[in-house]
């Protein structure tokens, strides 16, 4: 690696820490369950973007394999968690008296 | 010359690619409500991934390394719309407030909760077309 593509390696690990410590803020600060889940998403996109970064930044071709299984594991864990949102919307549809959205996902 | 303009084209796809999953968080972080976020999170994100495993492709080379970032890269544009929309689904279906400055909602009581279908629109009488009508005055078809 030349010294152009090390700085923008570094640059780039920057840009994905700060991504990843926004996402993070979101994901404690809800407010609501889709926002913890979009924000989870998000974090795991940038987790792939470290790792396509590692692989640069090393040469070693086994991060790649890792950034693979991460958008696989991503795809089925919000694939899930959107059948369990709808779970919880369609039980608050039943209930005569709803507990507050914040409480929504007990 | 050939890796100078390789260097410069492989370092700005890294900066765009980290660059975006910056706007993608940046967006999750300022954007009011949660069907924005997920637009935010979807677009931004997927094209930040996708730019950075392209330049894996780039940067990295070989047969078995080109083929599975462009593997990723389908991967990605495949599932992540998939994904956004069961997201954005759930977050209309569980009722989150929506931004205030939102000013119509197509799906409003289109929606049957409990057989989770979402029934066609009902044609009111001041968006649809005029139904055309036969000689006695009842609607056609």
């Amino acid at each position: 690696m030349n010294g152009l593509v090390s700085v923008a390696l570094w640059l780039a690990w920057a840009m994905i820490s700060a991504g990843f410590a926004i996402g993070l803020a979101r994901l404690v600060k809800g407010p609501s369950l889709p926002d913890r889940i979009v924000a989870l998403d998000m974090l795991a996109l940038t987790a792939i973007a470290a790792a396509c970064l590692m692989v640069l930044g090393t040469g070693h071709a086994a991060y790649l394999d890792f950034a693979m299984v991460m958008s696989l594991i991503s795809f089925l864990s919000t694939v899930a968690f959107a059948r369990y949102v709808e779970w919880v919307a369609l039980r608050r549809a039943r209930q005569a008296e709803p507990p507050p959205l914040e409480q929504a996902d007990d | 010359m050939t890796d100078l303009v390789l260097d410069l084209l492989l370092a700005a796809l890294i900066l765009s690619g980290a660059g975006f999953a910056l706007i993608a968080a940046i967006g999750i972080w300022r954007l009011p409500d949660s069907l924005m976020r997920m637009h935010a999170s979807s677009k931004a994100g997927t094209l930040g991934g996708s730019l950075l495993l392209f330049a894996v492709a780039l940067g990295i080379g070989g047969l078995d390394v080109v083929a599975r970032s462009l593997a990723g890269v389908g991967f990605l544009l495949f599932t992540t719309p998939i994904a956004s929309h069961l997201i954005a689904r759930a977050t209309y279906l569980l009722g989150v407030p929506r931004w205030e400055g939102q000013v119509r909602d197509d799906l409003e009581g289109r929606y049957d909760l409990s057989a989770r279908v979402c029934r066609p629109p009902q044609r009111s009488a001041a968006s649809a077309p005029p139904i055309p009508e036969t000689a006695d005055g009842s609607p056609a078809g």
